[in-house]
């Protein structure tokens, strides 16, 4: 039953992505466009309360619910996996109009053709582990 | 009701993603959604072609109820707490994608020229959702994470390579609809 709260945190999730429009393909594409605020605006303010969340949770040592210690995972170093597959990353994004989240976001909301392209980034992510071997990484 | 019914201004919507991300982080886990399109790979059996597929499912029971909890939340926020779903998108914007055929930007959340089954077909925009699929998963695997890995959890985390990946996030996506939609939608 422990479970359920990340059920119910992604409801929040969910819920958040339609509302604030950031699972609209136009809104992506007007993002793009530097035509409005909005999308940065997201990005920016989620990202004023995180750093300051995450910074407080450092400096003052919180444990998880379950009195855990916390363990930030650090990035691997290097350059080139983040910038050749953060580009692809882009590309797809402003054609499909949908980062992950999203995606799920418009299946429920009754986007249907979405899982279009639902299937095709689970297909992406497998010709990824296949050929992962010879891309440059770091 | 009225509040809720209304698009929700960023000022409210970003603080919301931040406390997500600080959810999970407090529940022990790590704010990150295409990890999920790895498990699923790995649930349908991909760990027989790659080692890269060989991960603990069990440990990715509670991503998964995560994105099945984002699809109701989708459902929930489409039918019970919109009385609109047009877009107020700038004009600017409007009229650049008036002039590739999107006739409805400003009034539908998604456009029907790639969200009707329909006008997929006959338009031939299938390809277009086919491939930015694609390079989605792909793009965030090699990577090692999307927006919410990268762009919200690595930059509040302050990361380096996050910061690299949401460059490369938009040098993908500027490249895309600056360059690359002239060719082919006009």
């Amino acid at each position: 039953m422990k479970a359920i709260k990340f059920l119910l945190a992604g409801i929040f999730f969910g819920i958040v992505m339609f509302k604030s429009e950031a699972a609209s393909w136009y809104r992506i594409f007007e993002m793009f466009q530097f035509d409005a605020f909005h999308m940065y605006g997201v990005m920016g303010s989620a990202l004023v309360v995180g750093v300051i969340g995450i910074q407080i949770i450092k400096q003052f040592k919180v444990k998880t619910f379950e009195n855990e210690p916390i363990e930030l995972c650090e990035k691997q170093k290097g350059y080139k996996r983040y910038l050749f597959g953060g580009t692809i990353f882009g590309l797809g994004w402003a054609l499909s109009g949908a980062c992950p989240g999203p995606m799920f976001t418009l299946l429920g909301a009754g986007y249907l053709p979405i899982v279009i392209v639902i299937i095709s980034a689970i297909a992406g992510t497998f010709v990824y582990g296949l050929v992962m071997k010879h891309l440059p990484h770091y | 009701m009225d509040i809720l019914s209304e698009p929700w201004p960023w000022y409210i919507s970003g603080p919301m993603i931040a406390l997500v991300m600080l959810f999970l982080i407090l529940s022990g886990k790590e704010f990150g959604v295409s990890t999920n399109l790895r498990t699923i790979c790995s649930a349908l059996g991909a760990d027989k072609a790659s080692d890269f597929f060989k991960i603990d499912l069990k440990a990715q029971r509670w991503n998964i109820l995560f994105i099945v909890g984002t699809a109701i939340g989708g459902f929930v926020a489409s039918l019970f707490l919109s009385e609109t779903s047009a877009i107020p998108l700038a004009e600017n914007s409007i009229q650049i994608l008036n002039s590739y055929g999107f006739t409805d930007a400003g009034e539908a959340y998604v456009p029907k020229a790639f969200f009707s089954f329909k006008q997929l077909v006959e338009n031939g925009n299938l390809i277009y959702l086919v491939l930015g699929g694609f390079l989605v998963g792909f793009g965030a695997r090699y990577a090692g994470g999307c927006t919410s890995g990268h762009a919200i959890s690595g930059l509040s985390n302050l990361q380096l390579p996050s910061l690299i990946a949401v460059i490369g996030f938009f040098a993908g996506g500027l490249l895309m609809v600056h360059f690359i939609f002239p060719l082919l939608f006009s």
